[in-house]
């Protein structure tokens, strides 16, 4: 903790008020004093320096990389002025491995192995957008049967995403039972993934050209057991939160933000859906088979925290109705394409073929050829769009691979969020959010 | 979308310059922008007033190795760096990616965070791992490396790395 007297403006605020009206979209940010910049060495530095003077002072106050509400490795360095937020400065990167140079070393077949540890909370999606670039590269068309197993994955992961958020979000705000009642709901989607994947996270299920594997037996009666179990159990959280006042007090009103706020910080997902822009890619740019299936996108009013709760609260509710059109109209056939350039022969085909095992290993160990060029997919995560940029030159390995992070993006808000509130509520903001530290620092 | 061609263009006879003054490409039905740097600062305030409300993403490509031909349109000079951005309009539900190239030789670009102040976190990103600064930023500082790194780990003169293992041969053999 140090005693710090308030820096002065930087020079790009005095920059902006010198020209008037402000350039580009500045003038819809009016908290944007409210981003601290100052570098970490400096910070440090401050707390050997002698306390001047006795009044107007800050505090700066360091939450984080090891605090409980920072969800794993976020750190604040926040300016505190009493028990109120002045001016905040997220600071990211302590779980930075380099992921997007491995994904350059690592073949087309190999990449989602690296991409699904992204964002681990719901490392289908991850694994998803890849492929879809990766498809859109080779113009690959995948099979019908895939593309709804896709999209079953993937609904089932934002349910243990929502889940997730649900159960730490309680615990961030005191709500300790939710904690418990989350885990406990997300552990038997997990068991699902298991079944289906042969893991509970990290799947490298969506590959490019279709799925690792098909559904196993009685994969239906597992999915219909989880849509029986899981609306009464959120009627509970309902009792539990939504309609309590308790927990109606502690978010109604915290961390607003408006839509243009939004719009101008890039926010995406259930962030900006709580500030009433009504975008969806599922809905607005429909990948898979979206298209087909009958959803609500919804949106709050208030941007506050409980308006960012209760959307994830109703998108589990969604896809839950998503998951259940997918039961009746999943089709019969194969679940990966075709195309022997890219799909490695059946298991049984090995056995039996000298061709169809060098064909097995060449494709493990050398990979496939993807055409030159450059794709964009981005698929609608729990957290936002996220989007996977892949340069190709060629060869069997991206030579560039990009992945744009909802949480690194959505993360910029949270100094406009805090902003004049109190710390206790800066928990609430954080929390709201829902960042996954994992795929911020990649 | 005008077809007008350059008027002063004399190297390129068919070149054909989209609504923002600069080069246009489609491929895999991404439509894609060439502006130089000079013009990156009024492109991106020309696609704002145009009604392209968000710049979803912002990366930089080191083409510092790439073999094949780089394919770009006529009239845009290929550089080792590339600074890309995707814009997307909510209204139309369209996107767009604008392509600037940077040469080794001065790494700087404009920055866009005036415009679209969401690219905030994006820029820093780029400068910490290809070393391309951008002017006009309000803190330009490394975000997932730690504040004294050296080197640029995503330039493709960038080694991997690795920890050299020392393995041991059998207890007491």
């Amino acid at each position: 903790m140090t005693i710090t007297e308030s820096e002065p403006t930087t020079p790009e605020q005095e920059g902006s008020d010198a020209e008037t009206p402000l350039a580009g979209q500045l003038h819809k940010l009016p908290r944007r004093d409210a981003v601290l910049r100052m570098s970490e060495v400096r910070a440090a530095e401050m707390a050997n320096e002698p306390i001047v003077g006795e009044n107007d002072q800050t505090m700066l106050v360091n939450m984080g990389p090891a605090h409980p509400s920072t969800h794993g490795v976020l750190r604040l360095m926040l300016e505190m002025d009493g028990e109120t937020v002045r001016r905040s400065k997220p600071i990211v990167g302590y779980l930075h491995t380099g992921m997007e140079k491995t994904g350059e070393n690592l073949t087309y077949l190999q990449g989602p192995t690296n991409v699904t540890r992204m964002d681990y909370a719901s490392p289908l999606f991850t694994e998803m957008a890849f492929a879809l670039s990766v498809e859109k590269l080779i113009g690959l068309e995948i099979p019908e049967r895939a593309t709804w197993i896709r999209m079953l994955m993937c609904e089932m992961n934002r349910i243990s995403s929502h889940l997730l958020f649900m159960a730490t979000n309680g615990m961030d705000l005191g709500a300790v039972s939710m904690m418990i009642y989350g885990w406990r709901e997300r552990e038997e989607v997990l068991r699902f993934f298991e079944a289906v994947t042969g893991l509970r996270m990290n799947h490298n299920y969506i590959r490019p050209g279709g799925v690792a594997a098909d559904l196993p037996d009685g994969w239906r009666d597992s999915v219909l057991r989880l849509m029986e179990m899981l609306p009464p159990r959120l009627e509970e959280y309902d009792i539990l939160m939504t309609g309590q006042p308790i927990w109606r007090d502690r978010l109604q009103g915290v961390g607003t933000l408006t839509s243009d706020e939004a719009l101008a910080l890039s926010v995406t997902g259930p962030v900006l859906r709580s500030t009433g822009v009504a975008w969806d890619l599922r809905r607005d740019e429909p990948y898979l088979a979206y298209d087909q299936v009958d959803f609500d996108v919804v949106v709050g009013t208030y941007g506050d925290a409980f308006d960012r709760y209760a959307i994830r609260l109703a998108e589990i509710r969604e896809s839950i109705r998503i998951v259940g059109q997918i039961l009746e109209k999943m089709p019969k056939g194969d679940y990966r394409a075709g195309d022997a350039k890219v799909t490695p022969p059946p298991r049984a085909r090995i056995d039996e073929s000298m061709e169809a095992l060098i064909h097995h290993f060449k494709i493990f160990t050398e990979g496939f050829k993807v055409p030159e060029g450059e794709a964009y997919a981005a698929v609608e995560s729990p957290r936002g769009e996220l989007g996977v940029y892949i340069v190709s030159d060629g060869s069997s390995k991206p030579y560039r691979m990009h992945v744009r992070g909802p949480s690194f993006t959505n993360l910029q808000v949270l100094p406009h969020m805090m902003a004049d509130g109190l710390l206790a509520d800066a928990v609430a903001s954080i929390s709201s959010v829902d960042p996954i530290m994992g795929e911020v620092d990649r | 979308m005008s077809e007008d061609t350059a008027p002063q263009e004399d190297t390129e006879p068919q070149q054909e310059l989209g609504p923002y003054g600069c080069p246009e490409s489609e491929a895999l039905g991404e439509r894609t922008i060439h502006p130089n740097r000079e013009q990156w600062l009024e492109t991106a305030q020309g696609l704002l007033d145009d009604g392209w409300t968000m710049c979803f993403d912002l990366t930089a490509v080191d083409y510092l190795t790439y073999a094949p031909s780089r394919n770009l349109p006529a009239g845009v000079n290929e550089e080792r760096f590339e600074v890309v951005a995707g814009f997307i309009s909510h209204s139309s539900g369209t996107r767009l990616r604008a392509k600037a190239q940077v040469p080794a030789s001065d790494t700087s670009i404009g920055s866009l965070t005036s415009i679209y102040p969401g690219v905030d976190y994006l820029e820093r990103e780029v400068f910490d791992m290809f070393g391309i600064t951008f002017e006009g930023h309000p803190d330009m500082s490394r975000i997932l490396m730690p504040e004294t790194w050296e080197g640029h780990p995503l330039r493709k003169d960038y080694a991997v790395g690795g920890i050299p293992v020392q393995f041991k041969g059998p207890q007491g053999g």
